[in-house]
């Protein structure tokens, strides 16, 4: 059905052409352009104030740019009424920072949320069921199911996140810092969770971080945030060669060369 | 192109049947086709996909559980419905997502035996907070430099003077309406002029106080309890803990010294603006001159009345900033907590004031100021 309805399935996921965002008389971006291939893992990294977050917010239709078109799954979502709006929202997942659960709802009753909001035909226990099956495949244990989002863990808290994004077996996935304070082993069980997730299910991926183990393990390809535009997008050797004062810090400071190293021995040993 | 999902049992035999899928296997059309596998019954010893058009992990789940549950091998899937079919069969879930509920019989006791446990918790709780105030103030005075003069100016700001205009117009009108209504009864006797004792002494002695409380309570212990309660949710007082900066000093001391003195004021000008809209209606309603009720209310009205609604008050500011900050502090958890304790403290400071005030009465009463 899905595949019926946009024939076009290969035209980019996300297209954002000429944003403009304004708090007040600062502007935080000025005609910024950006565009997100279908089944792409794209990483987002820019120093912090840089609007990489606001980004996000924009073209998830949390916040009215001030100018600009923005189109996803082949739906301008600047101007057009809320019904439209609503089919595109049942086709993505997005896990926000602080994983943003309902803090009065259990784990798995966050994740049945969208699934009663846009399946309401569903019987609850398979609708349990699938919130269940859907926890665990963020790799969290059973028991996480029924536990209230303030007796999790920061990781954990990510991953029910991440499981409620996924609830409605999305397109497109946004995530936002999902590795920031999480502890090297399970960062890298995410990294390795989201790769496995958009090859199992064919996502793509929008991702903001700034941690560049993720960025060198699973982005196909990166976008740079700076002076009020993408800069660049490219792969990561691409980006090193445009030469970018900002881009050759980032990526060849003492924190880019070792996770180049990282990965070096990685696809050594593999 | 069939829209949904089909499904078609062939008998092979002895062993169980085959069962064909095809279609589309996603969450969206899913729901008759899990119903029905449900209600299948026989044994089936294959399922095959391969006339399936499009697959999510949703119709995988279903697939695999079906497999599992009737021990049948799944042929003809593609690449990336086998791909799904590897992630869903690692994971064996099965129970209820919802918390679990134990059945009206027991669950009436246990809530029962749980508000009687946590009634004893809340008295510890109260004598235990009201204990490191008195800790805090004593602190604060062996270091007077410590004391939060800012947050104590801002406080009283917030509790006192943005609360003028709003207890003003509620006092006001309660003058009138007292003075109307007490004079169309005491006419009957022909003793109107009496309503000028009637306003002086009720608004100085009750009323202005205990409406003042109720107002404050309702607009400024809420605000504590709230904005305290989220400081808890935030880590915030957790982050003044590490820093070693006391929030019983920071936080609890100006409110409650901001309430209680502001309270006295309050009260006061409670009182004061009732008396004004009695005159009101004393100069329009029954002939007597403005000003001639303002000096009759000196004449009538004993010195003591004052004394009565100005003790009275800062005991009440007292308590209603020690509910709104005690439940505060007792959130934790989730933001549902906050508005139950702010709801809490509201009403139980309320309920506390009423009840001392009935205390009060009796005890002016029988030391000779009635």
């Amino acid at each position: 059905m899905r595949m019926n309805e946009h024939p076009d399935d290969n035209s980019p996921a996300i297209v954002v052409e000429g944003l403009v965002n304004k708090f007040g008389d600062f502007a935080v971006h000025e005609g910024l352009d950006l565009i997100v291939r279908r089944g792409e893992i794209l990483g987002v990294v820019g120093g912090s104030g840089t609007g990489k977050s606001v980004l996000m917010r924009s073209i998830i239709g949390l916040q009215q740019p001030e100018a600009g078109r923005i189109t996803v799954l082949g739906r301008n979502l600047c101007g057009e009424d809320a019904e439209t709006d609503l089919v595109v929202r049942e086709r993505w997942g997005v896990l926000f920072q602080g994983g943003a659960l309902f803090s009065t709802l259990t784990v798995g009753e966050n994740v049945e949320v969208p699934l009663k909001q846009f399946y309401p035909e569903l019987d609850s226990d398979f609708r349990a069921e699938i919130a269940r099956y859907k926890v665990m495949l963020t790799g969290l244990p059973e028991s996480a199911v029924q536990k209230y989002p303030n007796e999790l863990s920061g990781g954990m808290k990510k991953r029910a996140g991440l499981a409620r994004a996924l609830a409605l077996d999305p397109e497109l996935l946004f995530l936002d810092e999902p590795t920031a304070g999480l502890d090297p082993i399970g960062a890298a069980k995410f990294d390795r969770l989201t790769r496995e997730l958009k090859e199992t299910l064919g996502l793509t991926v929008f991702l903001i971080t700034h941690d560049l183990d993720t960025l060198y393990e699973i982005c196909d390809r990166v976008a740079v945030i700076a002076e009020k535009k993408i800069i660049a997008v490219g792969t990561i050797p691409e980006l090193v060669a445009t030469g970018h004062p900002w881009i050759e810090e980032y990526f060849n400071g003492p924190r880019g060369r070792s996770a180049h190293a990282a990965q070096a021995r990685e696809g050594g040993t593999a | 192109m069939q829209s949904g999902a089909q499904h078609l049992l062939e008998d092979g035999g002895a062993d169980g049947g085959r069962l064909v899928l095809s279609g589309e296997l996603t969450l969206p059309v899913i729901a008759p086709l899990e119903r029905d596998l449900k209600a299948l019954a026989g044994p089936v010893a294959s399922v095959d996909l391969a006339g399936v058009e499009e697959i999510d992990t949703v119709g995988a789940w279903v697939v695999c559980r079906f497999a599992r549950e009737h021990n049948s091998e799944i042929t003809g899937a593609s690449p990336a419905a086998q791909r799904l079919l590897a992630a869903m069969h690692e994971i064996d879930a099965g129970g209820d997502t919802h918390p679990h509920r134990l059945p009206v019989w027991e669950r009436v006791p246990t809530k029962l035996g749980e508000h009687v446990f946590n009634a004893r918790g809340g008295v510890y709780g109260v004598v235990g907070f009201f204990g490191q105030i008195i800790l805090g103030a004593g602190s604060l005075l062996r270091h007077p430099s410590r004391f939060p003069l800012k947050a104590l100016v801002h406080q009283m700001e917030l509790v006192g003077v943005s609360a003028l205009p709003i207890i003003g117009l509620m006092s006001f009108l309660i003058g009138i309406v007292i003075a109307q209504q007490g004079s169309v009864q005491l006419e009957q006797f022909g003793a109107e002029a009496l309503t000028v004792n009637l306003v002086g002494r009720i608004t100085l002695r009750e009323l202005g106080v205990l409406m003042t409380a109720i107002m404050v309570a309702g607009r400024s212990g809420s605000a504590f309890a709230a904005q305290i309660g989220t400081m808890k949710l935030t880590e915030e007082i957790d982050a003044m803990r590490t820093i070693g900066i006391s929030p019983i000093e920071v936080l609890v001391i100006p409110r409650i010294l901001a309430a209680t003195f502001m309270m006295i004021l309050l009260g006061f000008y409670a009182a004061m603006m009732a008396i004004i809209g009695g005159a009101v209606v004393g100069q329009f309603a029954l002939g007597i001159p403005f000003f001639t009720f303002l000096v009759r209310i000196q004449e009538v009205v004993p010195v003591h009345d004052l004394w009565v609604g100005l003790i009275k008050a800062p005991v009440f500011g007292l308590i209603v900033a020690l509910a709104g900050c005690f439940h505060g502090m007792q959130v934790h958890g989730n933001s549902e907590e906050v508005g139950r304790r702010t709801t809490m403290a509201v009403v139980s400071a309320i309920f506390a004031v009423i009840v001392l005030d009935a205390f009060f009465a009796v005890f002016f009463t029988e030391i000779g100021w009635g």
